[in-house]
């Protein structure tokens, strides 16, 4: 390999490994706001049903 | 998906169809990925300041963060450019910078302006006077774009290449195809992120905005 071509090859693996990082970052986030979204459907059904019990009861 | 193959086809392109320059060998394939690369780092900034625009003439909902996720993208391609030009020069001319060239510095300039924004940005609490604030510094640098542009087209005395001149492009046939390929590869990469950030970014909003009301 001669250095002209070392030198290509490093420039090259710069911008991949740079969109590589980019994609991992997002991949992260994605993760965090899957989490976040189970967590708040989670909390929507505790008040839901939380919400529902009194209502049974008036109907009772 | 769309960004993924151009930027198969551009590399196929570069390593096994173009031939080599014939002034500067095979060092040369780094411009096919550079000037796209800074090209492009440019339509962010135009991008981020035509938003910002927006936000500042018709307060248009959500332009001051696609403002600020085009900046983001900018800065990143922007650090590109420079760390791809960089090696470039080491090959051609024996140096990883040299200062005394205009286009190089005034991209560093436009760059390091750039980056500041996000000191601003995050120095400043959420709200309407942020974004004002953030919009009229974009403003503000969108003006070194054509600066650091034109400046490498009416240098006398530089070193840097120019490709493209007022008469017309000094490459052709596979070799231009090449070029185009590339620029619409890392323009396609651009607007792919760009749209991957921004719905990142809205949802991020919403979720917050969800939690405070279920809280």
């Amino acid at each position: 390999m001669t250095t002209a071509e070392k030198y290509v090859a490093a420039a090259y693996l710069v911008v991949f490994l740079a969109v590589l990082a980019y994609v991992f970052i997002i991949a992260l986030k994605l993760v965090r706001l899957e989490r976040e979204v189970a967590e708040l459907t989670e909390l929507a059904a505790k008040r839901a049903d939380r919400e529902q019990v009194p209502e049974l009861t008036r109907v009772g | 998906m769309s960004a993924f193959g151009l930027m198969a086809a551009s590399v196929v392109l570069i390593f096994f169809v173009v031939p080599d320059d014939a002034d500067q060998g095979f060092s040369q394939r780094i411009f096919y990925f550079h000037v796209p690369i800074a090209l492009t780092s440019y339509v962010c900034f135009g991008w981020g300041a035509w938003k910002a625009l927006l936000h500042l003439w018709k307060r248009a909902r959500g332009a001051d963060l696609e403002s600020y996720v085009a900046i983001h993208l900018g800065v990143i391609f922007g650090a590109l450019t420079l760390l791809t030009g960089s090696i470039w020069a080491k090959i051609s001319w024996g140096h990883w910078w040299v200062w005394s060239e205009n286009q190089l510095v005034l991209f560093l300039v436009l760059f390091l302006f750039y980056c500041a924004y996000f000191m601003l940005r995050f120095s400043v609490e959420d709200g309407p006077a942020r974004a004002n604030l953030c919009a009229v510094y974009a403003l503000f640098g969108v003006v070194l774009i054509p600066v650091s542009f034109l400046a490498l087209r009416l240098a006398q005395h530089i070193i840097h290449p120019v490709v493209f001149t007022a008469h017309g492009p000094r490459v052709h046939g596979v070799m231009l195809l090449t070029f185009c390929v590339s620029l619409a590869a890392m323009l396609t990469l651009f607007a792919t992120l760009y749209h991957v950030e921004l719905a990142g970014k809205r949802l991020d909003s919403r979720l917050r905005e969800l939690r405070e009301l279920l809280a």
